[in-house]
């Protein structure tokens, strides 16, 4: 798989919560490779499915959201500059200065502004930024604004995929898009690896939402166990060690009250035996992740959770390793395989 | 289209090069004579039909940015602001690190990892890094040096009714319209001068206004528009779409006043747009070029910039033609006669 080109096409696809349309039928083509049969279901979550060798009626669920961050359209002043609030969490000290594309009848595109610097009031200058003093600068008239951009049009960053050094990439929402490529590695390698159970992959809507796309999916797919892969923390400078992880040292395998015990124990000593590096992720309790919701789906689904490490998370600049993704693919898929 | 490639060089001030190479490089045939001094601005002579006046236009080709100041352990950039950066703007921006133009991106702490007190406050420019995605600082070392410069990672945009978002419209706007205008021959000698080092205290400008001597100079400029919402109408500085702009006094520079008026009016005589910068924010070459040897008559005239110093400045391409057509008159209707204005 060619990790850099998936991850930019990935990244680049726009599907803010609640409005997944576009990336769900994206990622149903890149499904239907290798599933036997890909849904989509009401929620824009993608379904795809791929039988077993055993017939043993066992699912195992791989789920990882598509879904990102975002703004959304509020008001539209008398000379066309734009009010948005967030879809998700979103940091407003990161918006000064970034490049948006307002998804009206047509694509728009914007910058945010803001009063400028020499003009701020001097307690202003010191407090962060607020939401209510950005706008949207489309450098278009009232008139042609209105008729282009309609009250709650999705709005999302524009992308700049920017490779760095050791393997790195750095673009918008690869919260979790990173984590659609990891699916996408398992689907490649469990077409030439056998595996009895049938497993069904899901990128799911609407987790920066409250993990709604997951809730609906666990509903319906019900199965034996859940995967579920998502972002965490990746070390930066100013954030503790103990509070994230580090870029390219392999995928964080989660262990607390969230997960599966047995399962969980079952795919760390998978790890080691294979020599797939991987970090652990301690979890005391709510994982904030889809995990929390599957596990509690239903009658209880037995949960894992597999964290790709991402630095500056919720940003326009968010980066991952190529190595974390691969090592991902390759420690799921074999635990699957063997299972 | 000189401006879409002026804006995506790298010229941070005091490394101006790549902007002087690509400007040398276009109007070497336009020119009669071109100089580079040793503080690296580009004079280009084009010869007046009669002589008798000596202008000097005067626009810089540096930009804002930044220089690396250190390395932190895991492998991270830090670095200080090259000019006046707005330090807010920064976080979630991508950069080009040296002359190898390393991809690198400024971060910020996630926002499920601030407390309260750094939610509410301001990201100091003093605890940002710059991450090009080495992991030690030894291998940063092996490809980034002290001292090396950092510019805005920006591509040029056209949007909006004719606008234009690019970093480094301030100056470049002024370096294409210099370049633009040599195409021509004029009654007045002219000196077009690229300057360097405005950013840092209008340096390169000093320099050269020395060197040429001129009996007028006009300063091309891109120069703030502050025509948004939550700014009172009597703050714009100026507005975008109305047409070039001319400065009677700013922080640096109280401009002749008949030499003023005179472009005003010639412009409007010619039904180009224009208007005055209505504040006195900022400041420019202008400042200094008036105050060289025994004094020259100065104006500058500019083309409004939203967002300037940043790497979404916005510009309307109206503004800029008219900038350019309103320059060409001047120099067209001085040494016409003997006192035009």
């Amino acid at each position: 798989m060619d990790y850099i080109s998936i991850l930019k096409d990935l990244s680049t696809y726009v599907g803010v919560s609640g409005r997944e349309k576009g990336i769900s039928r994206y990622i149903e083509g890149l499904f239907k490779e290798y599933c036997d049969e890909v849904k989509i279901d009401s929620f824009y979550n993608v379904c795809g499915y791929k039988k077993g060798a055993s017939h043993s009626g066992k699912k195992i669920m791989i789920m990882a959201h598509h879904d990102e961050i975002g703004m959304l359209v509020k008001s539209i002043d008398d000379k066309g500059f734009i009010k948005f609030t967030n879809i998700g969490g979103i940091d407003t000290k990161i918006l000064l200065a970034q490049e948006v594309v307002i998804h009206g009848s047509k694509d728009v595109y914007g910058v945010i502004g803001a009063k400028p610097p020499h003009l701020l009031k001097p307690e202003e200058v010191k407090r962060a930024v607020k939401m209510e003093d950005l706008y949207i600068d489309t450098g278009l008239s009232k008139e042609s604004v209105a008729q282009l951009v309609s009250i709650g049009d999705v709005i999302t960053f524009k992308t700049y995929p920017f490779e760095l050094k050791n393997s790195k990439l750095s673009s918008k929402c690869l919260d979790n898009r990173a984590g659609v490529a990891v699916l996408l590695d398992i689907l490649e390698r469990l077409s030439k690896l056998k595996h009895n159970d049938d497993v069904v992959f899901v990128a799911t809507s609407q987790e920066e939402l409250g993990l709604s796309g997951a809730k609906i999916a666990s509903y319906n797919i019900n199965p034996d166990l859940a995967i579920v892969i998502d972002a965490c923390q990746g070390e930066i400078p100013d954030v503790s060690k103990d509070e994230s992880y580090t870029l390219g040292k392999g995928p964080a395998i989660a262990i607390g009250p969230n997960l599966h015990r047995a399962h969980t124990k079952k795919i760390i000593e998978l790890a080691k035996e294979e020599n797939i590096p991987y970090q652990i992720d301690v979890e005391p309790g709510n994982t904030g992740t889809e995990a929390w919701a599957t596990q509690v789906s239903r009658a209880g689904i037995p949960t894992l959770l597999i964290s790709i490490p991402l630095k500056y998370m919720h940003t326009t600049v968010e980066t991952v390793h190529i190595n974390d993704i691969k090592n991902a693919g390759k420690l799921i898929s074999r635990f699957v395989s063997g299972l | 289209m000189y401006i879409k490639e002026l804006t995506e060089l790298n010229g941070v001030s005091g490394n101006e090069d790549e902007v002087r190479e690509y400007i040398k490089r276009h109007i070497k045939d336009l020119a009669d004579e071109i100089k580079v001094d040793s503080m690296g601005n580009l004079i280009a002579f084009k010869k007046g039909k009669s002589g008798k006046l000596k202008v000097m236009l005067s626009a810089h080709m540096d930009e804002v940015g930044f220089m690396v100041t250190g390395f932190g352990e895991s492998g991270v950039i830090k670095f200080a602001a090259v000019g006046g950066i707005d330090e807010r703007i920064l976080p979630g921006k991508r950069v080009l690190v040296g002359e190898k133009k390393i991809p690198g991106v400024i971060g910020a702490k996630p926002i499920h990892l601030q407390d309260r007190e750094e939610r509410n406050a301001n990201i100091k420019l003093k605890k940002m890094y710059i991450d090009i995605g080495t992991e030690k600082k030894e291998e940063t070392e092996k490809l980034v040096s002290l001292g090396d410069y950092v510019s805005f990672y920006s591509p040029y945009t056209e949007f909006g009714d004719g606008l234009v978002k690019a970093k480094a419209l301030d100056d470049r706007v002024g370096c294409a319209i210099l370049m633009e205008v040599l195409k021509e021959r004029y009654e007045c000698d002219l000196y077009a001068c690229f300057t360097v080092q405005e950013e840092v205290g209008l340096r390169g400008s000093e320099v050269a206004a020395y060197t040429v001597n001129p009996d007028i100079a006009l300063v091309v400029e891109g120069t703030t528009c502050s025509d948004v919402p939550g700014v009172e109408k009597s703050e714009y500085s100026t507005i975008l779409g109305e047409g070039a702009a001319l400065t009677i006094m700013d922080r640096t520079s109280y401009s002749d006043k008949n030499f003023v008026n005179y472009i005003y009016e010639l412009a409007k005589r010619n039904n180009f747009p224009v208007q005055f910068k209505q504040t006195n924010s900022g400041g420019n070459d202008a400042g200094k070029i008036q105050l060289s040897r025994s004094g020259v008559v100065t104006a500058s005239i500019s083309v409004p910039c939203r967002y300037i110093h940043s790497p979404v400045s916005v510009m309307s391409q109206k503004d800029f033609n008219s900038c350019k057509e309103i320059v060409m008159a001047v120099l067209k209707d001085l040494g016409r006669k003997e006192e035009a204005y």
